[in-house]
């Protein structure tokens, strides 16, 4: 992905003058909106434990054929609009009933613009990951942010089933930035595994993430 | 010096486990603690006669403090008792009562199961100077003196499969086993061979264990108490307890308290009291055979006294065994009850009892066994007296014997000879024929004469066996004009369903995951069994408050009255396709489908009528919740009862098949139901141990939502497949035949 500087100045702009996530919520299906559960300002939370087994806060109740369905939110937040003419109406399907802010942590904020500063270098395939050991031993001795890798040079090595499969990097030379999994470990396909950058563009970053960290409150 | 101080830090002890037990201020205790300890602070500045003199002065207050709180110890103060760390262990006991040991199957923390001590140990009898030595095996609970790796006595899944090793050991070379009870419950995890299973293989192998068995309570809490506890005699310590669950978990039931919240005081005692845990109330009970007193306040690990008192016992219980199965015993029984009387053991025995068995003593050593089980809280059974019906069905019953052994004792043995031979002569007969026939036939065909005759078309037994339904059963919960979610929406995308479809046609499946509702037990009734099939036997067998709970009449009555049952099981006749079989049904609908004293006697009752009958046994579990605690350890004992029931129906060849559908947990699933060699679930149940809740409280880790499932049952070989609720008629008709083979009485 090219390094737009001016499209990164932007977003944190953005970011810094509105620094939440708006989910709308909408109805799943047509039915009666009973009643809201919730009220503006109201603090709601998302799926929680560690397999997401405690379902989020209860935000309204919709009923079709006589079957009262409660709809739950997805994220955490803060009530931000409840559409009140609804309740007790009859409500089409998708239809838009409220909104919840999310206020963005500082990890997620980095992590945002990582993603649209970075390149990705994604998991092919389901298997287990490793660095290839050369560009291992860089990233040991010298630290993350300060390796370059060349065209057609080891990036991971791929494990699976004992088949090996290394992943080679092709393009202009790069940064290795960020490393996003632990040696030997199982990822699921499509995942992050390493963020690249070229070098004119890291200290550009470096500055962003720690103008970020400094900037935003934990 | 160091005497007196050994003696000073003694009497810290004792205060210390007099507060354990009675409370932080409980009479002068702070008072006599901090002049204890001012005594060890000022230890060297104090004249050895003055301390001394202080120390008698102190010791004697403490004497008539530990005196008056020995007169009125509580229940919860006994549990207290034996929870205290100070109390003897299985090592203690291993130490101090056997000559010498060896621990098998690990040691200390390297080994399978901490909580679980296996040993081969020797144990001296002094007969007239002479001394004996006894081989045996002992198994039991290691709580430890704090080891955290002990994880307090409860043995893991493993732990428990590592004793019936042993006990399979104890039997290949024939010597008794000493089991010690000393748990607050099984570890409640799932992993093979599964906590709930292996229990049940524990119970189900020592119905029949063939070498004698002693078994001491010293806390015995629930299945994992049983997963050691089938013995020739149960010994129980005088401050042990043995309960269904411990007074804390029951106060939480009882005052349905939130997950984490610490239920009061007033209420734990109250469910102490009301669950009758005490040795005294379990020997008045008939849960146990004796009890082994000891000291007021209950014996700690350097009681050398108690532990002289316990050998004693143990050797004793053990030639009990032994000589109830000799033929000429007279004089040796008599020796043994003369020593019940004595306060005080004596060093020497009178007389020396040999522990090895022959084969006929075997015999009769498992007979008494049986026995036993069998008619242990049978007291308790509410049964109507005299009436006219019951008399009828002990006609019946009577008659039902005498038939089938006639049918398939005398008269089918001369028939299946016949049948064999006639079988050898008609084979013998066809090949000669054929051998005579043969050359005419080709001529025949050669000629072609005629076309081939068309073969006659197969039609299916099982279609045809399987037709006949009788009249549509609709669930009454098909009667409402609504709509449902199924749980698996989000992930699956599953439609609403309306409720007629869902409860009628869709036998409460739905159509698109396949997710199974809950349906009520007369829908399984109607469309499971043959039509006019189900013929019920036992209903006036009905579920009592046989320990006087307090509160529980009434939640029994409102049980009756919304359920129109007496008890918790249904046990009735019933035919498949044609074939007839005998099944037992926990249900829902009576206090969550808990066994109690009138369940695991219409079990049992169905079970021997199932062996009678020579017909094969369906379990079917419409819910189970476990042991019902309001009925205590005369709940408890139904486990090993009910095991002994299927072990002997098994044995005699017997078809013994479960069938689990919505919840089933806890002690049921630990004994009769889990030692079944045929397990079923139907999609969507649950089967476990213990519930995710006890799993988080006492393990303190989290579990996955799916913890339960029947496919994570059947992935840890728990269960051997999975039904689907629309093809339970079709399967278990399958399953009749398929498993039935030879086995099969019906045949």
């Amino acid at each position: 992905m090219a390094f737009d500087h001016q499209e990164i100045n932007q977003l944190l702009q953005q970011l810094r003058a509105n620094p939440y996530r708006y989910h709308v919520v909408t109805t799943p299906h047509t039915g009666y909106l009973r009643r809201f559960l919730v009220k503006e300002g109201d603090r709601v939370v998302g799926p929680s434990g560690k397999w997401l087994e405690r379902p989020g806060t209860g935000l309204f109740v919709l009923e079709r054929e006589r079957n009262e369905k409660i709809i739950r939110a997805h994220t955490t937040g803060e009530v931000y609009k409840v559409h009140q003419r609804y309740e007790g109406q009859f409500v089409e399907a998708y239809q838009p009933v409220l909104e919840i802010r999310h206020a963005l942590t500082q990890e997620e904020i980095i992590a945002e613009l990582l993603q649209k500063s970075l390149h990705i270098v994604k998991a092919p395939e389901k298997a287990r990951y490793l660095l290839a050991p050369q560009l291992a031993r860089k990233i040991e001795k010298e630290g993350e942010g300060r390796v370059v890798i060349q065209p057609g040079e080891e990036l991971v090595i791929m494990s699976f089933m004992k088949r090996e499969t290394p992943i080679v990097h092709e393009g202009p030379p790069m940064v290795v930035f960020r490393v996003f999994f632990s040696h030997q470990q199982m990822v699921e396909q499509g995942a992050p595994l390493l963020g690249l950058c070229s070098q004119k563009e890291l200290p550009y970053i470096q500055k962003l993430i720690s103008r970020i960290k400094e900037e935003w409150p934990e | 010096m160091s005497e007196i101080f050994r003696h000073l830090n003694d009497l810290i002890d004792r205060v210390h486990y007099l507060q354990d037990i009675k409370g932080e201020e409980w009479g002068g205790c702070p008072y006599i603690l901090e002049e204890l300890l001012k005594l060890k602070d000022r230890f060297y500045e104090v004249a050895d006669d003055h301390l001394e003199d202080i120390l008698k002065s102190l010791e004697s207050r403490l004497e008539i403090l530990e005196e008056r709180a020995a007169k009125d110890l509580t229940p919860y103060e006994i549990v207290k008792i034996t929870r205290n760390p100070q109390r003897f262990t299985l090592l203690d006991i291993l130490e101090n009562v056997y000559d010498s040991y060896t621990e098998l199957g690990g040691e200390g923390e390297t080994n399978i199961d901490p909580a679980m001590v296996c040993a081969r140990a020797m144990i001296a009898r002094r007969v007239g100077g002479k001394v004996y030595l006894h081989q045996v095996i002992v198994i039991g609970h290691e709580k430890g003196h704090g080891e955290e790796y002990r994880t307090g006595g409860s043995a893991k899944p493993w732990g428990n499969e590592k004793a019936l090793r042993y006990m399979r050991v104890a039997e290949t070379e024939g010597i008794p086993i000493h089991f010690y009870i000393f748990t607050p419950g099984a570890y409640p995890i799932e992993d093979y061979p599964g906590a709930a299973q292996q229990i049940a293989r524990n119970l189900y192998f020592m119905t029949k264990l063939r070498v004698p068995t002693v078994a001491f309570i010293s806390e015995g809490g629930s299945g994992g108490a049983e997963a050691i506890g089938l013995a020739d005699i149960r010994l129980m310590a005088s401050c042990g307890y043995y309960s269904v669950i411990s007074p804390e978990g029951a106060a939480a039931i009882e005052g349905k308290l939130k997950e984490g919240e610490r239920p009061p005081r007033e209420l734990v005692e109250f469910c102490a009291r009301q669950l009758k845990i005490t040795a005294e109330d379990n020997l008045r009970l008939g849960t146990i055979d004796r009890i082994v007193p000891e000291p007021p306040l209950g014996a700690r690990r350097n009681d050398y006294q108690f532990f002289k008192r316990l050998r004693y016992e143990i050797i004793r219980a053990t030639d009990e065994v032994v000589l109830r199965t000799k033929s000429l015993k007279a004089f040796r029984t008599y020796a043994l009850r003369r020593k019940k009387e004595e306060e005080n053991p004596p060093e020497d025995f009178d007389v020396y009892v040999r522990w090895e068995l022959s084969e006929v003593e075997i015999e009769k050593l498992l007979d008494l066994r049986s026995k036993k089980y069998r008619s242990m809280t049978r007291w308790a059974v509410k049964v109507p007296k005299s009436s006219l019906k019951s008399c009828l069905e002990k006609t019946q019953d009577f008659g039902a014997r005498f038939y089938h052994d006639l049918r398939y004792g005398v008269l089918k043995q001369g028939q299946k000879m016949l049948q064999r031979l006639m079988e050898e002569v008609s084979s013998e007969g066809a090949v000669l024929i054929k051998q005579v026939t043969e050359p005419f036939k080709a001529v025949y065909d050669l000629l072609g004469a005629k076309g081939k005759r068309p073969r006659p078309k197969i039609v299916s037994s099982e279609e045809q066996a399987l037709e006949d339904m009788g009249e549509l059963y609709v669930s009454p919960l098909a009667l409402e004009d609504r709509t449902v979610t199924c749980p698996n929406a989000e992930r699956y995308g599953c439609p609403d369903i309306w409720v007629p479809d869902l409860y009628g046609e869709f036998c409460g499946v739905c159509p698109n995951c396949g997710y199974h509702f809950p349906l009520e037990y007369e829908w399984y009734l109607k469309n499971v069994f043959d039509a006019k099939s189900v013929k019920e036997f036992n209903e006036d067998i009905a579920s009592g408050n046989p320990l006087g709970f307090e509160g529980y009449d009434k939640k029994l009555e409102q049980a009756r009255r919304r359920s129109g049952r007496r008890s918790g099981i249904i046990t009735f006749n019933a035919q498949v396709g044609g074939i007839s079989l005998m099944v037992a049904m926990l249900i829902a609908d009576f206090r969550q489908g808990t066994v109690g004293v009138a369940e695991g006697e219409k079990f049992i009752r169905a079970c021997d009528r199932a062996r009678i009958m020579k017909r094969p046994f369906l379990a079917f579990v419409h819910t189970t919740g476990g042991i019902r605690i309001h009925e205590g350890t005369l709940g408890v004992v139904q486990m090993p009862r009910c095991t002994m029931a299927v072990r002997e129906y098994i044995d005699a060849g017997g078809l013994y098949l479960v069938v689990y559908d919505n919840n089933s947990y806890a002690g049921p699933v630990a004994s009769f139901l889990g030692c079944s060699p045929y397990q079923f679930a139907i999609r969507s149940t649950r089967i476990g141990f213990a519930g995710p809740r006890v799993i988080r409280e006492t393990t303190g880790e989290e579990i996955p939502p799916d913890y339960h499932s029947a496919e994570n049952a059947l992935r840890r070989g728990h269960i051997q497949g999975i039904w689907d609720r629309r093809e339970l008629r079709k399967k278990l008709y399958q399953a009749l035949l398929t498993m039935g083979g030879k086995n099969l009485y019906y045949r």
